[in-house]
C-alpha cells in the first residue's frame, strides 16, 4: 500500500504519469471547486423545489404526473454509466489500448444517451396530462430542477465526443488526459446529484 | 418556431420608439422635453465616447496593439488593469447618475424636474453599476495584479479563464451602457424585486437588460473566485506558507471563496426571473403559486456576501497601506487572518436581515439578528489592529494613509448604524427609509470605494513605473471624505424624519435643507471624480521626473515590490524563496534583495488567446439578442460560443517560451539599474529623488 | 517513493493498485444499487409505512449512497490533501445553512401567511 496522498478528487494518475500528473492537480483542484459551485447552484434549486411541492395551484401534483418506474431506470442507467466511465478512468491511468479507452466512452456515451431520451419521454408525458411548467409554481420548480440536471448530462455527452475526437486527433496527450479525468468528476458529481433528484423528487414525491 | 420565423421580426423588439429622444418628438410636453433631453445627452456621450475612441484607435494606428498587447493577453498584470479601467468608465457614469439623483431631490419638493421613470432608472442603474460594474471589476483587477506577484507567482492558474471572465464582465458593462442608448434599463432597484420585475407589470425591456447583464457580470465573478482560490492554494512560491502571506492575498482568498459560494443563488434567482418573463413560468408571480417572497431569499443569500466580497479586499488594502506606511509590522496578523475567515463564514448565516419586516416569526429575525450583531465582533478587531499598526509608529501621511484613516474613523460610524439596524424591532422603523442610504453609502464609500482608491494610488507606481502626483491625490481625498460626510450624514437625519428611499419628490418641506446639503455633498464628491481625473493627466505629463524603475517606491513589505516597476511579463527572473511574513522586508534587512542569481531559466508562459474577446462579443451579443427578442441573434451567438469553446478543447502548444538569456538580459538591465539608483530616506518619498530604492537599516542608516 | 525499487515490484505493484481500484468501482455499484433498490422497493412494493418514516428511511438511504459515490466513484478519503478535504467540508456546510435556512424561512413564511399557493 502506498500511503501516498491523493493529490486531488478523482482517480489520480500517478506517478507513472509524469508531467501530466503533475499538471492535474490545480486543474483537477480548479475544476472540483467548480464543481462545489454548481453544488450550490443545485442546492438552491432544490430548496426552490421543496418549498413549492405543494403550490399546485389546483393543477396535477406529484402522484398524477411522476411515472416512478421510469425514474428507477433512469437511476440505473446513469449508475451504470458511472461504472463504465470508471473502467475507461482505469484504462486511461493503466494505460490499456485506446481503443479500451474509446469502447468504454462509448458505452458511456450511449447510456448517457438513452438516459436522456427515458427522460424526454418523461417529460413529454407529463406534458400530455397537463404537466406543463407554466401551470404551477410546483411544476415550474419541477422544471427547474430535472432538466438542469439532464442539461449537464447533455452538455457532458457533448464533452464526451468532443474527447473522443480529441483523442483520435491527438492521441493520449496532457490536454486528453486531464480532459477526462475532469469529464470524469463532472460524470459522477452528477449521479450524486441524480441520487438526491430520485430520492427527493421521485420516492419523496410519491410517498 | 420555424426558420422563416425566426427572421419575421429581424430587429426583435428593436424600433424608433427605443431612442431616447423619441418620446419627447411624439408629445412635447414640458416634463418629456427635459427628461428627453437628460437622456438623450447621456445617450451621445455613450455614442461620441464610442466613436471618439474608434477615431483616436484608427488614428494613431492602436489597433494592433489593442488586440495583441491588451485584449488577447493572458498576463494577470493587464487583464488587472483593464479591470480597473472598466471600473473608473463606469464609476464616472454612476457618480454623475448619483448626482443627478441628489438633484432632483433637492429640488423635489412638489415635483423636481426628473419624472418618476426616469429617477427609478437612475437608482436602479446606479446601484446596478455600483455593485457589478464599479466595485466588483475595481477589486476583481487589484487582486488580479497584486495578487500573484505577492504569492511569487508567474500569473494565475487559468490565465485563459482570467480573460474570460474580464470579457464576460465587459460583456455585460457594455450591455448597461449600450441601454442608454437603446431603450430603458430596468426601474426595479438593483435587486429586481418581483413581481414589479415580471412581466405584467414590466413588460418592456429594461427588467431584461438587468438579468443579464447580472447573468455576464456574475459568471465572469464565479470564474474569477475559481481561479484567486486555486492560484492561492496551488501557486505559492516555495515558502510561502499559508500564515506567510500577505493580508491581502488572505483577504483575495476569502474573497473569493465567497464568490465561489455566494453567486448561484444570484444565478438562480435571475435565471428563474428569466424564466418566468420569457416563458410564462411562475416563481415569484402573483398567480398560480408563484412566490415572491422566495425572490428575496435566493437574492439575499447571495447580496449579504457579496458585500463582504467587496469590503475584505479593501480591508486587505488598509492593512497593507497602514502597515507600510506606518513603517511597522501588521499588529495581530494572526487576529486579522482570523477575524477575515470568521467574517467570510457568519456572511452567510445573515441574509434574513435584509427582509426582517417578509413576515415570518419573530424566533428567526431574533436569530438572524444576533448573528448579524456578531460580525461587529470581528470586524472590531480588525480596527484595533490597524490602530495599534500605527500606534508609535512613524505614520506618514501619503494619499493612501489619509484614505486609511478616513475610513477608519468613517467606517466605526457605518458599521455602529449596521449594528442598529442588526435588531429587528430598530429595523421595523428605518426600513426603507434614506436611514439605510446612509448605512450602506457609509460602508460602501468610505469602506470599498476609498480601499480601491487607496489601491490604487499605492500600487500604481508598480504597474506603470512612476508616481502619481502627490497633491492632486490629496485634493481628490480630502474631497471625497467630506464630501462623503456632507453627502450621506443628513441622510441619517432624514431617515430618521421618514424619507422613505428612491423618493422622487415630496411634499414635507422640512426635509429641503438637509437635501440641498446632501446636494452640495454630491457637487464635493463629483469634485473628487474631476480631480482624480486631473491628477491622472498631470501624472502622465510629470512622469519622468516620478520613475520608479527600481521598484520599491515606498519601502514595501511584501513581494510585489522586489521586482521592477512595471514588471517583466514573467513577474520574477527567478522565483523567490520565502523565509517569513513581510518577505521582502526580510531580505532587505538581511541584505539578500536585489540579488544577480548564477544561472537564469527559460520560462513558460501561456500564448495570447482571442479566446477572451471573442466570448466577450458572443455573450454581448446572445444577451442583447435575449433582451430585444432578436432569435436569429441569440441561436447564432450561441452556437457559436459552444464552437469557440470546443475548438479551444481542440488547441494544442498553447504555450511560448522566453529564453534564459532574455530574462538574463532584462533582470541585469533592472538589476543595474537598482545599483546606480540612489537609495532615499523616507522623508524624501514623494520628490523626484524617489527612484524605487529605499534606504534601509542594512545600509548603515536609521531609516 | 524509495529509491532501489526493482521494475518488477513496481509492476507487481501497480497491477495490484489496479486491483484494488477495479474493486473500488465495482463495490460502487454494488453499494450503489443495493441503496437505490431498498428505497424504490419500499415505496413502489410496500404500502402503509408511515410517511414519515418512509421520508426518514429515503433520507438516509440517499446520504448513505452519496458517501459511497464518493468513496467509490470519486475516491476521496482521508488520504487527500488538506485544501481538497476542508473545501468539501466547508461546501457542505455552507449547502446545509443555506439549504436549510431557506426551507426553515419559507416554511415559517408559509404557516403565518394565507398564501394563495397553499392549497
Ligand atoms: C460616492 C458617492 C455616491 C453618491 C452621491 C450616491 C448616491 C446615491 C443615491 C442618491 C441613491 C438613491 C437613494 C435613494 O434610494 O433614495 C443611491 C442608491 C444606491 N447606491 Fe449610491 N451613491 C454613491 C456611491 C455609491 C457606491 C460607492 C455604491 C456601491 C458600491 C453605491 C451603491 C448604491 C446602491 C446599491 C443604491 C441602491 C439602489 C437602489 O435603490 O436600488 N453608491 N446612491
Ligand atoms: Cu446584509
Amino acid at each position: 500500500m502506498s500511503p501516498q496522498v491523493l493529490k486531488h478528487p478523482g482517480l489520480n494518475l500517478g506517478p507513472a504519469h509524469g508531467k501530466d500528473d503533475v499538471a492535474a492537480e490545480s486543474m483537477m483542484f480548479g475544476f472540483w471547486v467548480f464543481l462545489m459551485s454548481d453544488a450550490i447552484l443545485f442546492g438552491m434549486v432544490f430548496a426552490t423545489y421543496v418549498t413549492s411541492v405543494q403550490a399546485t395551484a389546483g393543477g396535477p401534483g406529484t402522484h398524477a404526473l411522476y411515472d416512478l418506474k421510469s425514474a428507477f431506470i433512469e437511476t440505473l442507467l446513469l449508475l451504470a454509466s458511472s461504472f463504465t466511465f470508471g473502467m475507461a478512468s482505469l484504462a486511461l491511468k493503466y494505460k490499456h489500448s485506446k481503443s479500451r479507452l474509446i469502447g468504454w466512452m462509448i458505452l458511456t456515451l450511449l447510456l448517457g444517451m438513452v438516459f436522456l431520451g427515458f427522460e424526454l419521454h418523461d417529460f413529454s408525458s407529463m406534458f400530455a396530462k397537463g404537466g406543463v411548467p407554466s401551470r404551477s409554481g410546483f411544476l415550474s420548480a419541477f422544471f427547474d430542477l430535472v432538466p438542469l440536471h439532464g442539461l449537464h448530462v447533455a452538455g457532458g455527452c457533448l464533452w464526451l465526443i468532443c474527447l473522443a475526437g480529441q483523442i483520435l486527433r491527438y492521441g493520449l496527450d496532457t490536454g486528453t488526459k486531464l480532459g477526462i479525468m475532469r469529464l470524469a468528476l463532472f460524470w459522477h458529481f452528477l449521479d450524486i446529484i441524480w441520487i438526491a433528484i430520485f430520492s427527493v423528487v421521485y420516492l419523496g414525491g410519491l410517498t | 418556431m420555424s426558420i422563416a420565423g425566426l427572421f419575421e421580426h429581424p430587429l426583435g423588439r428593436l424600433g424608433l420608439d427605443s431612442l431616447p429622444f423619441w418620446k419627447m418628438l411624439e408629445h412635447p410636453t414640458r416634463s418629456d422635453i427635459v427628461n428627453g433631453i437628460i437622456a438623450t445627452g447621456a445617450a451621445s456621450v455613450v455614442v461620441l465616447g464610442a466613436l471618439g475612441l474608434i477615431v483616436v484607435l484608427t488614428r494613431y494606428r492602436l489597433w494592433r496593439v489593442l488586440w495583441s498587447e491588451w485584449l488577447t493577453s493572458p498576463d494577470h498584470k493587464k487583464i488587472g488593469i483593464m479591470y480597473v479601467v472598466i471600473a473608473f468608465v463606469m464609476l464616472a457614469r454612476a457618480l454623475i447618475e448619483a448626482g443627478l439623483m441628489r438633484a432632483q431631490q433637492a429640488y423635489g419638493l412638489g415635483g423636481g424636474f426628473l419624472s418618476p421613470d426616469h429617477f427609478a432608472q437612475l437608482f436602479s442603474t446606479h446601484g446596478t453599476i455600483m455593485i457589478f460594474f464599479m466595485a466588483m471589476p475595481f477589486l476583481t483587477g487589484v487582486i488580479n495584479y497584486v495578487m500573484p506577484l505577492q504569492i511569487g507567482a508567474r500569473d494565475v492558474s487559468f490565465p485563459v479563464l482570467n480573460s474570460v471572465s474580464l470579457g464576460l464582465t465587459a460583456a455585460g458593462a457594455a450591455l448597461v451602457m449600450v441601454s442608454l442608448v437603446l431603450g430603458k434599463f430596468s426601474t426595479g432597484g438593483w435587486f429586481g424585486y418581483p413581481p414589479y420585475t415580471e412581466a405584467t407589470f414590466s413588460p418592456g425591456v429594461g427588467p431584461d437588460y438587468w438579468i443579464w447583464a447580472l447573468t455576464l457580470g456574475s459568471l465572469g465573478s464565479t470564474f474569477t473566485g475559481i481561479n484567486f482560490a486555486v492560484t492561492v492554494y496551488k501557486e505559492r512560491a516555495p515558502g510561502m506558507k499559508l500564515m506567510r502571506m500577505p493580508l491581502f492575498t488572505w483577504t483575495a482568498l476569502c474573497t473569493s471563496i465567497l464568490m465561489i459560494f455566494a453567486m448561484p443563488p444570484l444565478t438562480v434567482a435571475t435565471a428563474q426571473l428569466a424564466l418566468d418573463r420569457y416563458l410564462g413560468f411562475h416563481y415569484f408571480t402573483n398567480a398560480l403559486g408563484g412566490n415572491m417572497m422566495h425572490f428575496a431569499n435566493l437574492f439575499w443569500l447571495f447580496g449579504h456576501p457579496e458585500v463582504y466580497i467587496l469590503i475584505l479586499p479593501a480591508f486587505g488594502v488598509y492593512s497593507e497601506v497602514i502597515s507600510t506606511f506606518s513603517g511597522k509590522v501588521l499588529y495581530g496578523y494572526r487576529s486579522l487572518v482570523m477575524a477575515t475567515m470568521t467574517i467570510a463564514i457568519l456572511s452567510f448565516t445573515v441574509w434574513l436581515h435584509h427582509f426582517f419586516t417578509m413576515g415570518q416569526s419573530a424566533n428567526i429575525n431574533a436569530v438572524f439578528g444576533i448573528a448579524s450583531m456578531l460580525i461587529g465582533i470581528p470586524t472590531g478587531v480588525k480596527i484595533y489592529d490597524w490602530m495599534l499598526t500605527m500606534f508609535r509608529g512613524r505614520v506618514r501621511f501619503t494619499v493612501p494613509m489619509v484614505y486609511s484613516i478616513g475610513f477608519i474613523l468613517l467606517f466605526v460610524l457605518g458599521g455602529m448604524s449596521g449594528i442598529l439596524l442588526a435588531n429587528p424591532t430598530v429595523d421595523y422603523q428605518v426600513h426603507n427609509t434614506v436611514f439605510l442610504v446612509a448605512h450602506f453609502h457609509n460602508m460602501a464609500v468610505p469602506g470599498l470605494l476609498f480601499g480601491m482608491i487607496a489601491a490604487y494610488h499605492f500600487w500604481f507606481p508598480k504597474a506603470f513605473g512612476f508616481r502619481l502626483n502627490e497633491r492632486w491625490g490629496l485634493v481628490a481625498a480630502l474631497c471625497w471624505i467630506f464630501g462623503f460626510m456632507l453627502a450621506f450624514f443628513p441622510l441619517y437625519v432624514l431617515g430618521l424624519m421618514g424619507l422613505p428611499r428612491r423618493t422622487v419628490a415630496y411634499t414635507e418641506p422640512s426635509y429641503v435643507p438637509l437635501e440641498w446639503v446632501a446636494f452640495l455633498g454630491a457637487l464635493l464628491i463629483l469634485t473628487a471624480l474631476a480631480s482624480l481625473l486631473w491628477q491622472l493627466w498631470v501624472s502622465i505629463k510629470q512622469r519622468d521626473e516620478n520613475r520608479v524603475f527600481a521598484g520599491d517606491p515606498w519601502d514595501g513589505r511584501s513581494l510585489e515590490w522586489s521586482n521592477s516597476a512595471p514588471p517583466p511579463e514573467y513577474n520574477f527572473a527567478v522565483i523567490p524563496e520565502v523565509k517569513g511574513r513581510d518577505a521582502f522586508t526580510m531580505s532587505k534587512e538581511g541584505g539578500t534583495a536585489y540579488q544577480r542569481p548564477d544561472t537564469y531559466q527559460d520560462i513558460e508562459l501561456p500564448k495570447n488567446s482571442a479566446l477572451g474577446p471573442v466570448i466577450a462579443a458572443l455573450g454581448f451579443a446572445l444577451a442583447f439578442g435575449l433582451v430585444w427578442h432578436i432569435w436569429w441573434m441569440v441561436i447564432l451567438s450561441f452556437l457559436a460560443a459552444v464552437a469557440a469553446l470546443i475548438l479551444r478543447g481542440f488547441a494544442r502548444n498553447t504555450t511560448r517560451i522566453v529564453t534564459a538569456h532574455e530574462v538574463r538580459q532584462q533582470h541585469l538591465r533592472w538589476i543595474d539599474a537598482v545599483a546606480t539608483a540612489t537609495a532615499i530616506a523616507r522623508a524624501d518619498e514623494n520628490k523626484p529623488a524617489n527612484e524605487g530604492l529605499a534606504q534601509h537599516a542594512s545600509d548603515g542608516v536609521v531609516p | 517513493m524509495s529509491e532501489q525499487v526493482s521494475t518488477v515490484d513496481e509492476t507487481t505493484e501497480r497491477r495490484e493498485e489496479e486491483r484494488r481500484e477495479f474493486h473500488s468501482y465495482v463495490w460502487g455499484i454494488g453499494l450503489a444499487l443495493l441503496l437505490t433498490v431498498v428505497p424504490f422497493g419500499l415505496v413502489h412494493w410496500i404500502h402503509g409505512i408511515p410517511r414519515f418514516s418512509l421520508l426518514v428511511v429515503i433520507g438516509a438511504f440517499a446520504l448513505v449512497q452519496m458517501l459511497v459515490h464518493f468513496r467509490f466513484f470519486l475516491h476521496i478519503g482521508f488520504k487527500q490533501k488538506r485544501e481538497d478535504l476542508h473545501l468539501i467540508l466547508f461546501s457542505a456546510l455552507l449547502l446545509t445553512i443555506m439549504v436549510a435556512g431557506t426551507v426553515w424561512i419559507m416554511a415559517s413564511l408559509a404557516t403565518r401567511m394565507v398564501l394563495p399557493a397553499q392549497p
